[in-house]
């Protein structure tokens, strides 16, 4: 898959100076090169070892500990309910944030007085650290002096202030709503320029076709949006998979595990129990997921063909 | 861009030409819809702006007031002298991190999206796809091997050490966004400087570099605000409150049993204001940007 596209537009005669350009490459590639090195291959190395090392509690390497690390990670007794908090964690938050996304950008394609204002306004969540923008839900949730409770109550929406981050279900589901509400943004504008994109001739042909606005929509706009709708899923996918701060800040002060994704049980293994070495085993594990999730997605929508 | 979308919604409303009254009233009603839409994107800063001027009493009051009763504007004096974190030292980190790593990325970014965009050589489809993949692992796993790598180097709880790590984390992004952004620009255009006696350096200052330069502008306002916004590796590799970044010392406010709500609020509003301007900055290349960088 990897060398398909580059061979295709190259002509034979060409082959002998592609081999001599690998040379050439490498002073243009080499401080990208020496950065990915030493930040990311080695710690990523490093990780791999120490998922079959024996380390202490102190940092002591007490030999090779073989699969034990593995076996002690899918010997968690809450481990079934993380994985499954997980896949809900990001086929949820990333569904969701697509399809209100979709609407929203379809939305803020159409003209009217003070779109300008109202797209730089949804920049906002985005542009704001995620830590930011979740501690004002942990203030806004509170059940005593949290103001979103308040409003929720005189609105009428509840009977009484409900403490939202207090058990881990409510939890859970209050922070992926945050997590949508802090991924529309990016994804809204992807796909936005994805609709732009697409021409006036385009529309103008459908309906002189006689389509109707449900049947442009689905089989014209929809179909080349796929593209931008490929790329705003896997960056989301990733994003989501990783993210620490929405959970670490809304639900980590709840006992327990039942509102933990596998990301932020590999934070508590190293911060609270400081197992190097089990976190390093879920590590790896955590890492195959993304990378089997993000292949198999490349391999069926094929978004990164040049064609 | 314009010209686009101002035609879209005719095209889109049968019957046409549209009646001028008709279109008229159904875009004011499209800006009422917008006015919610903003409020609702809008609303987590609202109670945070508020919230910044409220006591600390009146901040932990039960039920809870919606506008301060006394307003207290001296939150965003008195917050800078703070038993919970030293601010200013936080401020300077977050500004140093993000420039250097910024600065840094682009660096390493440049030179490999434009040989990879003008060249075909074997090894480099894999480039490309190392480059990605190390956008899918996370600073917080390998947080244990950078740390003994910077104990190694000497470089642990530095600002240079986050300086690395943001401008690492941020390369794929940049790579990515610059290659499509350098293969946007037929070869004959250089060529074409070439032929008219430009050196390599020259047609690359004055022809590329205005070519590619939206791409440039959105990569680098992308990349500073993720190492603006950065938590999770700070977290855990910079154990100095001095160095620590705005997002770290922001949850120093938050107790378990006692919170400073209206500094917590203050610092958050500082730290995103300037990235909320500079994003607004490029808001025009943004929906371009994305789509050089990512759909083609």
């Amino acid at each position: 898959m990897s060398d398909a596209p580059s061979t295709v537009d190259v002509k034979p005669r060409k082959r002998k100076a592609r081999r001599e350009t690998t040379l050439q490459a490498l002073p243009w590639l080499a401080p990208a090169l020496i950065l990915i090195g030493g930040v990311v291959i080695y710690p990523a190395g490093y990780m791999i070892y120490t998922s079959f090392r024996d380390i202490t509690r102190f940092g002591t390497d007490r030999g090779w500990a073989g699969w034990t690390n593995y076996e002690a990670v899918f010997n968690l007794a809450h481990l079934p309910k993380v994985f499954l908090n997980t896949g809900v964690w990001v086929v949820g938050v990333v569904a969701v944030s697509i399809a209100l996304s979709m609407v929203l950008a379809q939305f803020l394609n159409k003209r009217f007085p003070g779109r300008r204002v109202v797209r730089l306004v949804i920049i906002v969540p985005w542009a704001a650290s995620v830590v930011m923008t979740s501690t004002i839900f942990v203030y806004g949730l509170d059940p005593f002096y949290g103001i979103i409770n308040r409003l929720l109550t005189d609105v009428g929406l509840i009977s009484e202030p409900y403490g939202f981050l207090k058990n881990a279900t409510a939890g859970f589901f209050s922070a992926a709503a945050v997590a949508v509400f802090v991924s529309v943004p990016f994804t809204t504008f992807v796909i936005l320029s994805g609709l732009q994109t697409i021409s006036d001739d385009t529309l103008e042909a459908a309906q002189i076709d006689g389509a109707s606005r449900t049947q442009t929509y689905w089989q014209v706009v929809f179909p080349m949006l796929r593209p931008a709708l490929a790329v705003a899923t896997i960056i989301n996918v990733i994003n989501v998979f990783n993210s620490l701060p929405i959970l670490r800040t809304m639900t980590g002060a709840i006992p327990g595990y039942d509102a933990d994704t596998t990301t932020t049980l590999t934070f508590k293994i190293i911060q609270a129990d400081r197992q190097i070495d089990t976190a390093s085993a879920l590590s790896v594990i955590n890492f195959l997921v993304v990378l089997v999730v993000i292949g198999v997605y490349l391999r069926v929508v094929r978004p990164m063909r040049e064609d | 861009m314009t010209t686009l979308t101002e035609r879209l919604p005719s095209t889109v409303d049968a019957p046409r030409p549209p009646k001028r009254g008709r279109g008229q009233r159904k875009r004011w009603e499209l800006t009422a819809v917008g006015v919610i839409v903003a409020l609702v994107f809008l609303f987590p800063y609202i109670v945070m702006l508020i919230g910044s001027l409220k006591s600390r009493p009146e901040i932990l009051q039960v039920p809870p007031t919606y506008l301060p009763q006394e307003w207290h504007p001296e939150n965003y004096v008195n917050m800078w002298n703070t038993p919970e974190t030293p601010l200013g030292s936080n401020l300077l980190s977050t500004v140093v991190i993000s420039l250097g790593g910024t600065a840094l990325a682009l660096l390493a970014a440049l030179p490999a999206a434009y040989f990879t965009a003008r060249h075909n050589f074997r090894l480099k489809m894999p480039f490309l796809l190392l480059v990605l993949i190390t956008q899918m692992l996370q600073p917080t796993v390998l947080a244990s091997g950078l740390f003994r790598e910077f104990v190694t180097l000497g470089l642990n709880d530095t600002l240079f050490s986050m300086i690395l790590v943001n401008a690492a984390f941020n390369l794929s992004f940049a790579v990515w966004i610059m290659h499509s952004f350098f293969r946007g620009v037929p070869k004959e255009i250089e060529e074409a400087a070439w032929l008219d006696g430009c050196t390599r350096t020259q047609s690359m200052r004055r022809v590329m570099l205005p070519l590619v330069w939206p791409g440039i502008v959105t990569t680098v306002i992308f990349t500073f605000i993720a190492c603006w916004n950065e938590f999770a590796a700070s977290l855990i590799l910079l154990p100095t409150d001095t160095n620590q970044p705005l997002t770290v010392a922001l949850t120093k406010f938050v107790g378990q049993y006692d919170s400073a709500w209206q500094y917590v609020f203050g610092v958050s509003l500082i730290g995103i204001l300037p990235v909320v301007i500079l994003f607004s900055m490029i808001e025009k290349h943004l929906v371009a940007g994305l789509t050089a960088g990512g759909v083609k």
